[in-house]
């Protein structure tokens, strides 16, 4: 079942099988999917998590993490270009804040904020999924977190390491 | 949900290819010409620069691993488009090279765009068929390069612009047709373009969005230039495709032509038919920049006014950053034969794929 | 105009009527002397000056008048009687908007425009306004020189006859540029509604592609240069700047606009970057500071397709009646309206849009 998003709620793919998801399950599963050094303030990785696709940002040390997929056409969302936020009250007089925090999907330009997955422009109807995300030291992850894309043995040699956790609803 | 679904082939209308430098031309070059691209390079109206929203126009992702310019190198363009996309076959509308101020100096361009796109492209890559660059502001000119290119199968329509220096209904542009007609090629008028005058009947806009979104005026221009000018009594085959200038507007045009029309058509007596008729029979149109109306009914609507079944043609508009993506540019479902009809049928028809 | 003897069904005692488009023509520029100052008498006598470029409607074409509606002396729209006659009482109007389209835009003397300016306007209160009740007029303005237009407006935007601003739709830079803000400031603070109507003759070509050979071309055409000046109105942020402005589209069709609407909306998604100050959808906009007049009405044969045209500009309130007085858009006076409006519509459009919007 697709659920619906924004006005183009039954829109039908004609090649790739599906590119809009949902994902309405309650249980959290929690995934290990990069190093904290890794991804340094102002980065970004794209992870493959459960057959999903995920951009995990670090916004000055707070990580995020946002579904690959533009609601609007399906493009790699995540790999688009980081901007602030841009306001103005009145033409030629331009208020530019918080800088590196909103993305501009790769194909069409649309403006999402990383922080709540919200469009800019209809925050109400269209965002992106967004997932929750924690920094746990090497020790929990070591006790039993599930894998990601990281492999056991990377665990054993990094487990002083603090690692960037996704909640991932099952 | 579906699990199994009918794979529609797929032909995009609109591709863009580039140079990786002006190097590249060189080899296409006379030694007198390669001079001048060296010393003065091309010259054009001035003035009518709106900085895109992102450089070159092009989708962030679309900038190849080799450093050079989206849409110049082909293994890129195989992999990100035609591969991933399976396409059946890709229709390179190169933006270069037909316009400027020196012709003599346009016409050697064009011609060594269209030998570059054989050597380069369409020979490489079969799945790509090539437009014909010509200088079309000049009528004798441009019938040459048809006449060099026209009966080779590496070409499937001659390339114009949508602003031009006058609209092109008027007789400057016959020779051009007149040789198009010859090899039943049709006649592609894409975006953009710098005219002899502002980008708008009411002067220079300030924004981008108003260049790239006002582009619908242009097209507008040259239907009702084509048609009040009896170009089509002239030219009974010839046969125009819309590219990249969207489409909701075409029906609106039909239904205000006629209406002037029926009061002024002693002014056009070579007309003998409704303009819309006319439309109807020689305007095709590439589906991208698709509209997007906030209730699918009214995309419905759009597409029976426009007879999109037989005139709808697939776009992607790659590498530009305005991409549709094959599966999720309509913002409606599409019956099945619809679909494959805009998706390939139709272009495979016209273009003799 | 034999099938003119007829009423159409429309015209009822019941159902309020305003025609937002009647053309009331200066005869000729002597008409104007009287309210000129000496040195532009002169000066128009001397040199050889024969009025503002009035290429818009070809004297013969048969667009540009109505049979039957030429005054004895003087061109049609130039005689009171008559067109109170055609207009008011055969439309049993309660209001017509007269646009003169007397287009001093033309002069490029800008002091010389604006004195024509001045003396249509006077012309206008002697001869039309002060004749008739039932009549409200348009400013007659030098827009080109917007200081000088917004003087004439602080001059005459009080006068409870005039309800509009004129501008020709054809301008040397789109009217969303800051320059023509003083018209707008004027505009808003007075209360009056801005009227941007097909013709005027900007020395600039009338589409982005040339200049077009016929006049069937540049008439039908005209839609894309109003397309051209609703996208600059939004894009630069006019009606952020003048939350109250009213914007009519007079003579240029609309059935186009939903196609503006969808264009820009999904443009602005993508570049809003480029103009931060937009901070709604663009067609918001368009429905809430634009209305239409209903001639020349581009629709689709279909009555039914037609209706569902209407719908998509997704507004009940966009669409104003208007006749067109005296150019010749349509055949029976039954075609003046979509057949088969539904009876809440089309009292919208008959009168009440226009009544709210022009606050009669």
């Amino acid at each position: 079942m697709r659920k619906k998003r924004g006005n183009f709620a039954d829109l039908e793919p004609l090649i790739p099988p599906t590119t809009l998801h949902t994902i309405q399950l309650n249980l959290m599963a929690k995934h290990v999917v990069a190093t904290v050094d890794e991804i340094p303030p102002g980065e970004r990785k794209i992870v493959e998590l459960e057959g999903r696709s995920l951009g995990v940002f670090n916004i000055d040390g707070e990580f995020y993490a946002v579904r690959n997929i533009c609601p609007h056409q399906g493009a790699p969302l995540c790999e688009g270009r980081l901007t602030g936020l841009l306001e103005s009250d009145v033409p030629g007089e331009y208020r530019y804040t918080r800088k590196g925090e909103i993305l501009r999907c790769v194909w069409h330009g649309w403006e999402f904020d990383i922080k709540t997955g919200q469009s800019w422009w209809n925050p109400a109807q269209k965002r992106v999924r967004k997932y929750p995300v924690e920094v746990e030291d090497g020790a929990t992850v070591a006790s039993g977190l599930q894998k990601g894309p990281y492999t056991a043995e990377t665990y054993s040699v990094s487990v002083d390491q603090q690692y960037v956790v996704i909640d991932m609803p099952e | 949900m579906k699990s199994t679904r009918e794979k529609v082939p797929v032909i995009d209308t609109d591709i863009h290819n580039t140079l990786a430098s002006p190097e590249s031309l060189h080899p296409y070059l006379s030694e007198r010409w390669r001079k001048h691209q060296t010393m003065i390079g091309g010259r054009g109206h001035a003035g009518s620069n709106y900085p895109r929203g992102m450089p070159h126009a092009a989708r962030h992702d679309a900038w190849p691993p080799s450093g050079l310019s989206p849409g110049a190198d082909l293994a890129f363009m195989q992999e990100q488009l035609l591969d991933a996309w399976d396409f059946e076959y890709g229709v390179l509308n190169p933006l270069m090279g037909g316009s400027g101020l020196n012709l003599e100096y346009v016409a050697a361009i064009a011609r060594a765009i269209n030998d570059w796109q054989v050597e380069e492209w369409t020979t490489p890559e079969p799945r790509l068929k090539a437009s014909i660059v010509v200088p079309y502001e000049d009528g004798e000119l441009a019938a040459e390069e048809i006449h060099r290119r026209g009966e080779d199968p590496n070409f499937v329509q001659v390339l114009l612009i949508a602003r031009t220096d006058e609209p092109l209904g008027r007789r400057k542009y016959w020779k051009i047709y007149e040789a198009a007609t010859q090899y039943d090629l049709p006649i592609g008028i894409h975006f953009g373009g710098t005219g002899a005058g502002p980008i708008t009947g009411a002067g220079a806009p300030s924004y981008y969005i108003e260049d790239h979104g006002g582009m619908p005026q242009a097209f507008q221009t040259q239907v009702i230039s084509l048609v009040c000018e009896g170009v089509f009594e002239r030219f009974p085959t010839l046969k125009f495709v819309l590219i990249e200038g969207g489409f909701a507007w075409f029906p609106p045009l039909m239904w205000r032509l006629d209406q002037s029309w029926k009061k002024l058509k002693e002014e056009v007596p070579d007309l003998k038919k409704l303009p819309s008729e006319y439309m109807k029979e020689h305007f095709w149109l590439s589906s991208q920049p698709v509209e997007e109306p906030p209730k699918r009914e009214y995309f419905d609507l759009l597409l029976e006014q426009l007879n999109a079944r037989e005139r709808l043609m697939f776009a992607t508009d790659y590498p530009h950053w305005d991409f549709d993506a094959p599966d999720r540019a309509f913002p409606t479902s599409l019956a099945p034969d619809v679909k494959r009809r805009i998706m390939s049928d139709n272009a495979r028809e016209l273009y003799k794929l | 105009m034999d099938t003119w003897d007829t009423k159409p069904s429309f015209v009822r005692s019941d159902l309020p009527l305003i025609d937002c488009d009647i053309h009331n023509r200066v005869p000729s520029l002597g008409t104007l002397y009287p309210y000129l100052p000496d040195f532009w008498v002169e000066y128009c006598s001397t040199s050889g000056f024969g009025g503002p470029e009035m290429g818009d409607y070809p004297g013969g074409a048969p667009t540009s008048a109505l049979p039957d509606t030429k005054p004895e002396d003087g061109p049609p729209g130039s005689d009171l009687e008559l067109l109170r006659e055609q207009t008011l009482d055969f439309w049993e109007a309660d209001y017509g908007i007269l646009n003169c389209a007397y287009w001093v835009q033309t002069v490029h003397n800008e002091y010389l425009a604006a004195a024509l300016a001045t003396a249509a306007n006077d012309w206008q209160v002697e001869h039309w306004l002060d004749q008739e009740p039932r009549l409200r007029a348009s400013l007659v303005v030098s827009s080109q020189n917007p200081l000088t237009a917004a003087q004439e407006i602080e001059r005459m935007g009080d006068h409870p006859g005039f309800v509009q601003v004129l501008l020709p739709v054809r301008s040397l830079m789109p009217y969303g540029k800051r320059h023509y803000d003083p018209i707008f400031e004027a505009a808003a603070r007075h209360n009056l509604v801005v009227g941007i109507h097909y013709g005027g003759a900007a020395g600039i070509p009338p589409s982005p592609s040339g200049w077009f050979s016929t006049y069937l071309e540049e008439y039908a055409g005209a839609g894309q240069i109003f397309q051209a000046q609703v996208i600059s109105l939004v894009t630069e942020g006019t009606f952020d700047r003048f939350p109250d402005l009213r914007v009519a589209l007079i003579e240029g069709g609309f059935t186009w606009l939903a196609s503006v609407m969808w264009r820009i909306d999904k443009e602005w998604r993508g570049l809003r970057h480029i103009t931060p100050w937009i901070k709604r959808l663009p067609s918001d906009y368009m429905r809430d500071h634009l209305r239409f007049t209903l001639q020349p009405m581009d629709a689709p044969p279909d009555p039914k397709q037609f209706l569902r045209m209407i719908g998509q500009l997704d507004s009940d309130d966009m669409l104003m009646f208007s006749t067109d007085y005296p150019h010749w858009q349509f055949d029976s006076p039954e075609e003046a309206l979509p057949m088969g409006l539904p009876e809440s519509l089309m009292k919208k459009i008959l009168a009440e849009n226009a009544r709210e919007f022009y606050q009669l």
